[in-house]
């Protein structure tokens, strides 16, 4: 941010449109939910912190928050590095780059709703996946109605955003000025000591960056979860995305207030981790 | 010589999940072109009318385009379905581009008291999941009776501030000397941003749109959430109420829910990619 920008208040006109709207919809109504967390569902009484004891000691949320805490660390390490991996091919493929890449990123562009019926032939326990399994000699998995839901989970997530992390990878490959290879190689350094010494440590900050819209896109897989099982999948699946649309169904506001706002909480907290790299770096 | 030995099998080593990958978009395709007839073949054993396993096949025994005529023809609700989709995305992003693309101008090209702060919080709120909006945007759409209208699904999404960051990412690109060049040849604020900002910064509104295009047509949450009347569900709820029994129209459905999608993502691919990359990248 060294650039010399227009001082003045023009700036806030270009601004004051959007910046009400989300006043409107999200910051106003985000302070209220936050009162109501503090008070009770039917009367508004003030109750202090009895929501958020609610909401920590309800078993079902307990389920709900190990899950999708292992359903991330279960899927972040996997995305980032089968990314990178393919990343790091694909930057020194000299043909078929494009093609690639297109195949890739594809997943992005296809609705969840469009694959439903293909994800639910796949992994039913008379399906095509199985089917495949017993023509190799073994056993059958239950996918959906055992542990392995989990498993359909992760499969899902990493088909979505395999391409999106590469491109994200890419982009950080590029930022990397050649010459440094270059001098490198004049030292006599292979390809996988390259790899170590000035691909990786390069790529630090790129890697906050991938770990957090990872993780936040992680929150969208509730859509292949929810189309493939419905509102109460098997209880391996059970996310906390599944548990927030439950308590809205029954209206339990005093609930949902005190989880959006643990919820908010630990996302900004990850999100001032980004921050710190990104000026770190700058 | 040896280089491309080694570049041919880096390609063939990355086949391998291209092919995992394109598997499930090919097969949705090839059930297209298959009679209901057929697919129950195929699959009665996971409807639970047979013994033994499910099979597929990637090639039509007897191609047709039976269901296909048949949902384009019988089935109005699939149309109502169809537009209520349009309508919601084209709806959010005009709404977007109309209010984002200033903002991010204002953001990025001009320094005001509170402007590192609103950066911030625009940042913050891009990131936050649906899951932490959907209280606070219910009491909204409450107040102001917008709830299980297509209104009150487009608004919410109008303000997202994530096309806002897009966009900043592109202005802040431009070199300020192109800007102070128009301004001694005495052109105002608005002109500037109007002759100058937009076309220059067009790559960015485009990423924006796109990237946008590919999220609202794929919105499960928000009109699953507020949206009670099935006559205004967009085709991302009604899918899904297809079940193996309707496999021909399902198949059929959600292939030509697939296809806009792909269209645009083919035709915008290289900002699409520019797009990712904008979060990617240090300021």
């Amino acid at each position: 941010m060294k650039r010399k920008k227009r001082s003045g208040w023009a700036g806030i006109l270009f601004l004051l449109p959007s910046l009400a709207g989300v006043s409107i919809f999200v910051l106003v109504p985000f302070l209220d939910v936050i009162r109501r967390s503090f008070t009770a569902a039917v009367t508004g009484a003030w109750v202090g912190l009895a929501n958020y004891r609610t909401v920590f000691a309800n078993t079902a949320f307990r389920l709900a928050a190990s899950n999708t805490v292992r359903f991330t660390l279960a899927c972040l390490p996997l995305l980032i590095v089968i990314s990178l991996a393919l990343a790091v091919l694909l930057q020194s493929l000299t043909f078929g780059k494009n093609l690639m890449k297109s195949v890739y990123l594809m997943p992005m562009a296809v609705p969840a709703a469009s694959v439903v019926l293909v994800w639910k032939v796949l992994f039913h326990s008379r399906g095509l996946l199985n089917g495949l399994l017993q023509k190799l000699g073994f056993e059958g998995i239950g996918w959906m109605s055992t542990d392995y839901a989990f498993v359909v989970l992760v499969i899902s997530y990493l088909w979505k955003n395999l391409g999106y992390d590469m491109i994200l990878w890419m982009a950080g490959l590029a930022g990397i000025p050649v010459e440094i290879y270059e001098a490198a190689r004049v030292d006599g350094a292979g390809e996988w000591s390259c790899f170590l010494r000035i691909t990786l440590p390069n790529l630090k900050s790129s890697l906050y960056t991938i770990t957090v819209l990872s993780f936040l896109n992680s929150f969208k897989a509730f859509r292949e979860a929810w189309l493939v099982a419905g509102d109460y999948p098997h209880q391996s699946m059970y996310l906390l995305q599944h548990l927030y649309s439950n308590w809205f169904r029954d209206m339990s506001f005093d609930k949902i207030s005190a989880a959006a706002v643990v919820t908010a909480l630990i996302v900004f907290v990850l999100i001032m981790l980004l921050q710190k790299a990104w000026d770190g770096a700058e | 010589m040896k280089k491309k030995v080694i570049h041919i099998l880096i390609f063939a080593v990355l086949c391998v999940p291209a092919a995992i990958i394109c598997y499930p978009v090919l097969f949705a395709i090839s059930g297209v072109f298959m009679s209901q007839y057929e697919l129950k073949q195929y699959l009665e054993p996971v409807l639970g009318g047979a013994d033994g396993m499910a099979r597929w096949s990637m090639i039509p025994q007897i191609p047709t385009l039976e269901p296909l005529v048949k949902l384009l023809i019988d089935s109005p609700q699939f149309f109502v379905m169809f537009w209520n989709s349009v309508k919601l995305t084209v709806g959010i992003l005009a709404g977007q581009v109309l209010v984002g693309v200033p903002a991010a101008w204002g953001l990025a090209r001009f320094s005001f008291p509170g402007q590192r702060f609103f950066y911030t919080l625009y940042l913050i709120l891009m990131l936050m999941p649906f899951q932490v909006l959907m209280l606070p945007e219910y009491i909204v759409l409450d107040r102001l009776k917008l709830l299980d209208t297509h209104a009150g699904i487009i608004l919410p999404a109008v303000f997202s501030t994530f096309p806002v960051f897009i966009m900043y990412r592109f202005f802040h690109g431009i070199p300020e000397a192109v800007l102070e060049a128009a301004r001694i040849d005495g052109a105002g604020n608005f002109q500037v941003f109007v002759w100058i900002g937009i076309p220059l910064g067009s790559a960015g509104i485009a990423s924006a749109v796109i990237l946008g295009f590919l999220e609202y047509w794929n919105m499960i949450e928000q009109p699953m959430t507020y949206l009670k009347t099935k006559s205004l569900w967009p085709l991302s709820l009604y899918l899904p109420e297809i079940g193996l029994e309707e496999a021909a129209t399902g198949f059929t459905a959600a292939v030509m829910m697939l296809i806009p999608a792909l269209l645009v993502f083919l035709g915008g691919q290289e900002y699409l990619e520019q797009g990712i990359a904008a979060a990617a990248v240090k300021e």
